[in-house]
Parts: structure tokens; sequence; C-alpha cells
């Protein structure tokens, strides 16, 4: 018995959410009185002993040329060959792009139980259900697994990031690794230099910023935070933006630190998408607007005027103005 | 080239979220119901288009619920498809419609099964991952594009910070999202030819699950907008850091 986290990465680097995944599984081992061990499945640049910092023991690596590509058919025979030989009872995902592709089907082959966006650990006081949001996170549910065995595939930003002195060992794993029927031809990074998804601030637009050629000043902010960018639903059906910063119930759901929406009046549907957002600012001038509603901040105003003064207060408070 | 497109009733993207027998199932009195978006506007669809492309290719619909659910069935079929089968029972979560799917689609030998990435009601996503599992295929969710070249399709997928595109042979499972396709709305011709299309009803093999829904609950209110003269964005800043602790 024991919990096992998927390390995930990408050029070389572990990718945040895996540090949430890594504190979030190290903590569900200790409930249960047993030992988290992870998988990592390639190499990266990272010293993977130093994981040990997130309370993981044991970090099963194993490297073959197959798995240079991202099957998720492949990459599931393999961690199912790690779970069994550790006798592993839970695996652990975030809930990101590889997490998606991979929990049900590790949930499968191990015949487990899988929540998928998990927020957080399961509740000893009501049968160790583990709450996920629903409906867009306009609910939540509380899901128990009675099989014997869980998969939880853990939402990014859901869980804080626990780190204390520690040390893993690192072992290599030897294992079947099949041919990947899946190769990659080619990647695009899109327009913002922060990933939305992974973002601790977002800094979104919607229909308020009038046209295209508005966004320079957004961009401005958003660089100034260090934050990624997003857009309303309208804005990315008129091509104003790329569709992949299109945030909302049919778009991509996110849970930042801080959401900054300029000029969004905030639709149920755009709201679905972003409720998870711990303090959300609201910038429009209807004062109407039911987005003030959902916020945590708001100034009722002209965008063209306050995302400037914005922007230079930011920088004044950072100390680069 | 044999399509099965995967169909989820959800309710409707407005509707008022409440639940009823001690916070244990989702009310459901004067819901709207409606079909799943990425089922409709991304996988329907772009499986319509390949048929248009192609048109020796068969769609078939399929989905996991009772009779009430053959109103939105044949609302897909207005969009397009040739066939749809239903599997008559109620589902409670991700692992049993997902192995009622994977036992038609055994069956009917098809090259791409389509779902959409998730449902937008228990937004598990797990649907699409667990079909591919159980049949042995690959997976590639979160697709924003398809395109067939012959036996092998190139998927743009979404990622962290960006896109990618794949390379993947037939037969595969698709979880779309957004970018796949343009939403479209039935014509007449369409609604019309819905009714006569065959509609099977099959019952389910198993109904085996793994988790369960133990009860439901929803976040507690916010606790009401500060608001912030414009004159005054400086003190916006402020809150946010001593605050809010969010810069």
């Amino acid at each position: 018995m024991s919990v096992l986290i998927f390390i995930d990465h990408i050029d070389g680097h572990i990718k945040k959410a895996s540090f949430e995944a890594l504190s979030y599984g190290a903590k569900l081992a200790e409930l249960e009185g047993t030992s988290a061990e992870a998988v990592l499945l390639g190499s990266v640049n990272d010293d993977l002993a130093s994981l040990g910092q997130y309370g993981v023991k044991k970090i099963h690596q194993v490297q073959h040329e197959n798995l240079a590509q991202f099957d998720s058919q492949v990459y599931t025979k393999v961690i199912g060959q790690v779970a069994e030989q550790t006798g592993a009872t839970t695996v652990v995902f975030s809930n990101n792009s590889s997490g998606k592709s991979l929990a049900p089907r590790v949930a499968v082959r191990l015949k487990a139980g899988l929540v998928g966006g998990a927020t957080g650990l399961p509740d000893a006081g009501n049968g160790n259900a583990i709450r996920k949001n629903v409906f867009s996170g306009k609910a939540f549910a509380n899901v128990t697994v009675p099989a014997g065995k869980k998969v939880i595939a853990l939402n990014v930003n859901a869980f804080p990031i626990t780190q204390s002195e520690g040390s893993a060992e690192v072992v290599s794993f030897s294992a079947t690794v099949d041919a990947p029927k899946v190769k990659t031809v080619g990647s695009t990074k899109t327009s913002g230099k922060v990933a939305l998804t992974e973002a601790d601030v977002v800094v979104s637009a919607g229909r308020g910023l009038k046209g295209p050629e508005n966004w320079a000043m957004v961009e401005d902010l958003a660089d100034t935070l260090g934050a990624a960018l997003a857009c309303s639903r309208p804005v990315a059906d008129a091509h104003w933006r790329p569709h992949n910063e299109h945030v909302g119930q049919t778009g991509v759901a996110i849970a930042p630190n801080l959401y900054i929406a300029i000029g969004i009046s905030g639709a149920i549907q755009h709201l679905a998408g972003v409720n998870r957002s711990k303090v959300i600012v609201v910038i429009n001038k209807d004062p109407e607007a039911p987005f003030f509603k959902a916020a945590d901040y708001g100034i009722v105003g002209d965008a063209f005027e306050i995302v400037p003064r914005f922007t230079q207060a930011v920088k004044k408070l950072k100390g680069i103005a | 080239m044999k399509i099965l497109v995967c169909i989820s009733k959800t309710p409707d993207t407005t509707a008022k979220i409440a639940f009823s027998d001690n916070n244990t199932k989702f009310a459901e009195a004067g819901v709207q119901w409606i079909i799943n978006p990425y089922d409709e506007w991304y996988s329907l669809v772009r499986a319509i288009e390949l048929k248009e492309a192609d048109p020796g290719s068969t769609i078939h619909l399929v989905t996991v619920g009772g009779a009430d659910a053959e109103p939105i069935i044949r609302k897909a079929l207005a969009l397009g498809g040739d066939e749809a089968i239903r599997i008559n029972t109620e589902p409670l979560e991700s692992y049993q419609v997902a192995v009622q799917i994977a036992e038609i689609a055994r069956q009917g030998g098809y090259d791409i099964v389509f779902t959409g990435k998730e449902t937008i009601d228990y937004n598990g996503g797990a649907v699409g991952g667990m079909i591919a599992e159980l049949l042995d295929l690959p997976y590639i969710t979160q697709a924003t594009g398809f395109q067939l070249n012959g036996t092998t399709a190139t998927v743009k997928r979404e990622i962290e910070g960006g896109e990618e595109t794949v390379e993947v042979s037939l037969p595969v499972v698709i979880g779309c999202q957004k970018g796949m396709a343009e939403a479209r709305i039935p014509n007449m011709r369409g609604i019309m030819a819905a009714r006569t299309k065959p509609l099977k009803v099959v019952e389910p093999t198993s109904n085996e699950a793994l988790t369960a829904f133990s009860s439901f609950g929803l976040p507690p209110a916010k606790a009401g907008v500060k608001l912030v003269s414009p004159d005054n964005v400086e003190d916006l800043v402020r809150l946010l850091h001593d605050e809010a602790r969010a810069l």
C-alpha cells in the first residue's frame, strides 16, 4: 500500500503542477499512514533527489527511447507496471494536459475509481470523500471511491506546495515500453509569455476594449505583472484574440491567485471558467455589469484610463518605475 | 470511414444549479437540457465535416441514458449522423458510461471515436480516455484540430502554454474542444430527416461503478465587491498587495 505520484515535465524541467501533485500525494500518504513514491518517465535537467523536499521518499525513473514521444497508451502501460510493482493503491496526477490524458487510462488499467479534478484531500469526517468541482465550478461534489484503488487527478492551483528538508532516493525502473503510435510533428507557443493554465496572475479583456488594436495596454499590464493573457468568448469568436486565450465554460477553465477582468460583463458562462480564481478584480464602465457580483475588488470606470494607471501603480510597487 | 460520436445530455449553460434529496441529487425541475457543447459544437460537427468531405463515411451517435435522452439524440441527428444508439441505463459515473460505449465501439469497428473533452455538468473528462484504454487505442484529448490523411490523422492538441501537432495511426479516440469546428444549427431538412433516422435502444452489458457522488454543495457566496474610485487606482494596487496578498 503506497501513494504513487506522476511527475510531469517539459523542455527538461518539472512542471509546477507536479510540485502541487507531489505535495498532495505526500500529505495523502501521511494521512493514510503509508509512503509516497513518485514515477518519472524520461529524463530532466532538474535534480530529482531534491524532490524529497516535497515529501516523496523514492522516485522510480524509467528511461527508454520510446518515451521521447508522449503517447498516453504507452505511458499508461509503464505507469501500470510501476504501480503494480510498488503496490500502489493510489496514483496521483496533476489534472493538466498530461494528467487528463493519463489518469482515466491508468484508472481503467488498475481498475481504480477515478476522481478527476480533485480540489482537496479525502475527508475522514465524511467517509473519506474527495471534493471536486462540478458544473464548471458553480458547485462541488464529494466523491467516494468504494473500489480498493483510486486515481486522483488534482486540479492545477488547488493545493498549496509544501516544502521541508528532505532528499529522495532515485531508482532506475526497468519496464517494457511499447513503440509509440503518436508522433509529435510540431508545436507552437501561444502569444502570452506565461502558460494560461499554470499562471498565478491572469489579465483578461473583453468586448469593452472595442477592438484588437487596443490590446497593447492589456499586454503591458500582463507583462508588468508577469501574468498570462486571456479573453472572453466574443473576443475569441471575433478573432480579435486566438481561441486558446478564451476562458469560460466552453473555453479554458483557470484558477489563478489573481484574475483581472477588463471590459468583460461577466456572463454566467464566463464566470464558470474563472470562478475558482482566489481574488477577482473587475474593471468595467457599467456599474450594473454582473461580474461585480462575483468580484472581490472593482473599479467602475473607463478601462482606457484605468489600465495604464494600474500598470504604473504596479511598476511603482515593484520599484521598477 | 466509420465514425462514432459520443453524445451526452447536460443542463443548459445558464441552468440554475441546485440540489435535492438532502444534497445528493441535481435538482432537475425546470432545467432545460442540451447536447453537451463539447460533444455538439466540436466533436459532432467535425464528424459531419469529415463525412461531407468523404460521403462514403458513416456516422453513428451513441448516448448512455434513459428515454428522456431521446430528444437530445434526435437533435444531434438533426445536425447530422446516420443512426443513433441509446444504451438504456441512467449513468452514475464515468467508468460505467465508458464500459457501455467501449462495448458498442468494439462491435462497430470504428476508425474514429469522437468525444467531447468533458461534459459541462460533472466535468470528469474521463470517458474518452477510459474508452481508449478499454479498447487499447491511442487517445488524444484537448484536441483543437483533426485532419485525415488516409489511415493516419494529424491532430492538434492544447498543452500548457501552447499547441502541439501530432500524427497518429487509426483507429483512435479523440477528445474535442474549441477550435475543432464552428458551431452549427440544424436546418429544417435536417430536423425532418432526423425523425426517421434509426434510433436503436440496447440494454447495458453491466452497470459496475467504481466511484459514487455522495453529496453536492454550492461554494460560499463572495463577501461582496469592494469598489475603488477610478481616481485612486493606486489604492487598488495597495489593497491587492496588503489585504488580498495577491500581488
